[in-house]
């Protein structure tokens, strides 16, 4: 049985369910995933969001428990596979806020098939993806975004593939929202999830943080030397630039928002979605089935 | 009686077109029709043909015996004419080469020239038919209609008329009453069974023999507010139905056996998550791609253990076209009320095959929802934690079976967990609580088994030989039974399962004992209902008919194969 956290009491059936609550985690100390979630309520409490409208979907690993820590609408479904059932959930209810929070080998390894076309249908979901470049719940393999000459258990000659970019591969898939965050910049962070929850489309963020277990090269520090918002001024809808911008992951690691473009939505183009209400609310037409039926006389 | 028309050409040749414009003229006519389709898996080339069975009475099985050979190649004479009745004829172009005394040539090929477009060549060969079937063009200009272009509508009945005077009447078969009953093919029938479940959501990836589900529910899309959503694989497709049907809607995916095997985790999520879920596999011949546009029932034994773990399932096996309209309405229900993945198993025969059917019933019923769904509860639990406000998506329950909200209910959350979990949703690790899950979810199936429906009889409960067969078989086995009536009236009846996990066991241990002989009969090489019967009943069959060559069995042939090994002893 899962345990509420000490922040506030639950000796009383009096409980808001306006608010977005924490469970305790079983997460470690230290783990980037606590300022996620502590994100994640801010970004949807500031944008007003009513809990039970909200659905985080999530597939598995450290990352993808977060939908068991907040008190929303929750899918836990396979590895992989937090995608398809986000996208079907916001297709058919698209009432809905639908939030994907899971890890880098969660959503770029196991599920990167779902990753490439799920761009291309631009559905109207955020995806967060918490990218700590190493698997966290298998304790410590190569992710597919581990740097090349990472040394782990199984890697015990050094990761010899090619990281995955996703910042690039979302952008070449035509993604009209790519952006990074990290952490250690929880400000920038909120801001950033707020930003992918209300762009129209499929919202990529990618979420630098820290794996205090297994991740020992790219560290808080490590990152906390790299990472360079991007300025005032970047012009987020240049395509080029941010094609250019996706390519700098060296002694500096961009963050912030580095494409936003408004493309058609998946709910825009669908021709049953065409009326705009959500099919979970429709009536069954039974006149248009026996239409079908009379068809085959 | 009836009569047996084989239309047999190359990929690309047009035969679908044309057989299906000839299925709707006889069923115009009066007749009932069944037409069983033999594809090859190529666009072009090869050889094709598809079997038009018509008549006054019910027809439930194909027959490898034919009266009419349109060939539309010269390949399909050698291939067929020696399939021919004894006053049966070929239609051909005048310039096939054969000397077969039984052939009709006949200027298509030229006519169609001469009307100036080559592809209305068909038009011509049907109008021919119908005057060798002695039959009138009433309805050829409203049958054209629906199948070609409307701007080559004229040139299309005129080469019918023209096909029409260049011949005489040959056969003649009296019709029957069946002008206003539906032609469909089990996979339409199967589609609109979904569209009559208010289904909402489908995703699959295109495979063959169930893509015609896919197109059938896109093409009705609009109107009837589905979306058909073509995933990146059936990995997605399955997550997308589970995604989906998590929200409230119905919502389905199907697919054939090597999707299917890209599915089977996901199966699991559904029994662990109690996800209502339908799927159906539209079996073919494996393993691996097998025999893509062939037949086949050999995933029975796979659907029923596939995905680790112990979980509650249900599997209908659907036995023709009336069934797979009835079922899947059913499947859809069953799924929701306990809260479990329903598998319907079809295959390529029945998938592709166009019968005559009476039109389906159709209800507000089918499309009702589980009434304690989604309703504001009355609170008196105690609440435990912040996410616990009266309603438990896992509460534990007498028959295990738990009411679901829907996520946007305004009062609480809808949770999903493919880790074991608490009555809240939430994953634990607890011995107790795991004992308790597993059993909340396995005694769903107590319930489950007293809603089961027991397998169709067909002839005396007193037969000396029981024929045990499931899914669609039951129409070739339902003709072999009255083909045996004739000469060993009594003594051989079918038992044919549609329930077939978990297999409903009161007639078949009513009937076993009394028979001398129990043969299944299988489109499989293990005997894999025989075993699953064994496994459930104790019971063993003597014998088996089998047949794994990708080719349906025939009410003929089963009929010739039980002769050769039972009724001389």
């Amino acid at each position: 049985m899962s345990e509420k956290s000490s922040d506030k009491s639950t000796t009383n059936n009096d409980i808001s369910t306006a608010t977005f609550e924490t469970f305790e985690t079983a997460w470690c100390p230290g783990c980037g995933d606590h300022i996620i979630l502590t994100c994640l309520k801010r970004a949807l409490t500031e944008l007003g969001k009513n809990p039970h409208d909200v659905l985080i979907v999530a597939g598995i690993g450290q990352a993808a428990k977060t939908p068991q820590y907040i008190s929303a609408n929750a899918f836990c479904g396979l590895h992989g596979r937090a995608l398809p059932a986000a996208v079907a959930a916001k297709i058919a209810n698209e009432d809905l806020t639908v939030v994907v929070n899971s890890g880098d080998g969660d959503s770029y390894g196991e599920g990167g098939n779902h990753f490439i076309h799920n761009i291309r249908r631009n559905v109207d979901i955020a995806h967060f993806v918490h990218d700590n470049q190493i698997y966290g719940l298998t304790k410590g393999q190569a992710s597919p975004t581990s740097q090349t000459g990472h040394v782990t258990g199984v890697q015990v000659n050094g990761n010899i593939n090619i990281p995955l970019n996703p910042m690039l591969l979302a952008l070449a898939m035509g993604a009209g929202f790519v952006a990074r965050g990290f952490t250690g910049d929880p400000e920038q962070l909120v801001a950033l999830m707020k930003q992918a929850i209300l762009f129209k489309g499929y919202a990529l963020l990618d979420i630098l943080q820290p794996c205090v277990s297994f991740n020992k090269i790219n560290t808080f520090t490590d990152y906390k030397s790299r990472v360079t918002p991007l300025p005032d001024n970047y012009d987020r809808s240049d395509l080029n630039l941010a094609l250019k911008t996706a390519q700098i992951f060296d002694d500096k690691i961009p963050t912030g928002i580095l494409y936003s473009v408004e493309k058609p939505t998946y709910h825009a183009q669908q021709a049953a979605l065409a009326d705009g209400k959500s099919l979970v609310k429709r009536p069954f037409k039974l006149s248009a089935v026996k239409n079908v039926m009379e068809k085959l006389v | 009686m009836a009569l047996n028309i084989l239309i047999g050409g190359a990929a690309g040749q047009g035969i679908d077109t044309t057989a299906a414009i000839l299925e709707q003229l006889l069923k115009h006519a009066g007749y009932y029709v069944y037409a069983t389709r033999d594809f090859m898996s190529r666009v072009r080339g090869g050889h094709n043909f598809i079997l038009i069975r018509f008549g006054p009475d019910r027809i439930t099985s194909h027959s490898d015996r034919i009266d009419c050979l349109v060939a539309l190649n010269e390949e399909s004479v050698q291939l067929h004419a020696s399939q021919l009745a004894d006053k049966g004829f070929i239609l051909c172009d005048s310039s096939i080469p054969t000397d077969d005394s039984r052939a009709i040539h006949i200027e298509m090929t030229n006519t169609a020239k001469d009307l100036g477009n080559p592809r209305v060549f068909g038009s011509v060969a049907i109008g021919a038919l119908l005057r060798l079937l002695s039959l009138d063009l009433v309805h050829i200009a409203e049958t054209l209609k629906r199948h070609v272009p409307s701007s080559a509508l004229d040139l299309n009945i005129t080469a019918a008329e023209q096909g029409y005077d260049m011949v005489a009447p040959r056969l003649s078969e009296p019709a029957g009453d069946y002008r206003h009953y539906l032609t469909v093919s089990g996979n339409q029938a199967l589609a609109l069974g979904a569209l009559a479940s208010d289904v909402r959501f489908y995703a699959a990836y295109p495979m063959s023999p169930s893509t015609g589900i896919m197109e059938f529910l896109a093409e009705h899309g609009k109107d009837c507010d589905i979306v058909v959503e073509q995933a990146e694989d059936e990995i997605a497709a399955i997550n997308m139905a589970l995604g989906a049907s998590f929200t409230g809607v119905r919502a389905m995916t199907g697919t054939s056996g090597g999707g299917f095997c890209l599915m089977v985790e996901a199966l699991g999520l559904s029994g662990i998550a109690e996800i209502p879920l339908v799927v159906c596999d539209v079996q073919r011949p494996g393993p691996g791609t097998g025999l893509p546009t062939r037949t086949e029932q050999s995933d029975l034994r796979f659907v029923i253990s596939a995905a680790q773990g112990e979980f509650p399932r249900m599997v209908i096996a659907l036995r023709d076209q009336q069934d797979a309209y009835e079922q899947t309405i059913r499947a859809f229900r069953l799924a929701e009320r306990y809260r479990i993945p329903v598998i319907i198993l079809s295959d390529q025969y029945l998938a592709d095959t166009t019968s005559t059917v009476e039109p389906f019933m159709l209800t507000k019923s089918a499309a009702e929802r589980e009434a304690n769904d989604n309703q504001d509860l009355a609170d008196t639990t105690p609440k435990t934690s912040a996410f616990d406000n009266g309603y438990r998506n896992y509460q534990l329950t007498e028959d295990g079976i738990t009411p679901r909200v829907y996520p946007g209910h305004p009062n609480y959350f809808a949770a999903a967990d493919s880790d074991e979990h608490d009555e809240l949703g939430h994953i634990t690790e607890s011995p107790e609580v795991r004992h308790q899950m597993m059993n909340k979810r396995m005694r769903k199936l107590d319930k489950l088994k007293t809603e089961l429906q027991e397998p169709r009889l067909i002839g005396s409960p007193k037969c000396k030989t029981l024929l045990l067969g499931w899914g669609s078989l039951m129409g070739p086995l339902e003709e072999a039974i009255a083909l045996l009536e004739k000469d060993h009236p009594g003594q051989v009846s079918a038992l044919v399962f549609g329930d077939i996990f978990p297999l409903p066991v009161g007639q078949l241990q009513a009937l076993a004992p009394q028979a001398k002989r129990l043969v299944h009969v299988e489109q499989n090489a293990t005997g894999q209902l025989a075993s699953l019967i064994r496994e459930s009943t104790g019971i063993s069959c003597h014998s088996g008919i089998l047949k794994y060559d990708g080719r349906q069995l025939s009410g003929e042939e089963i009929v010739s194969r039980l002769k050769g090994e039972i009724i001389h002893e």
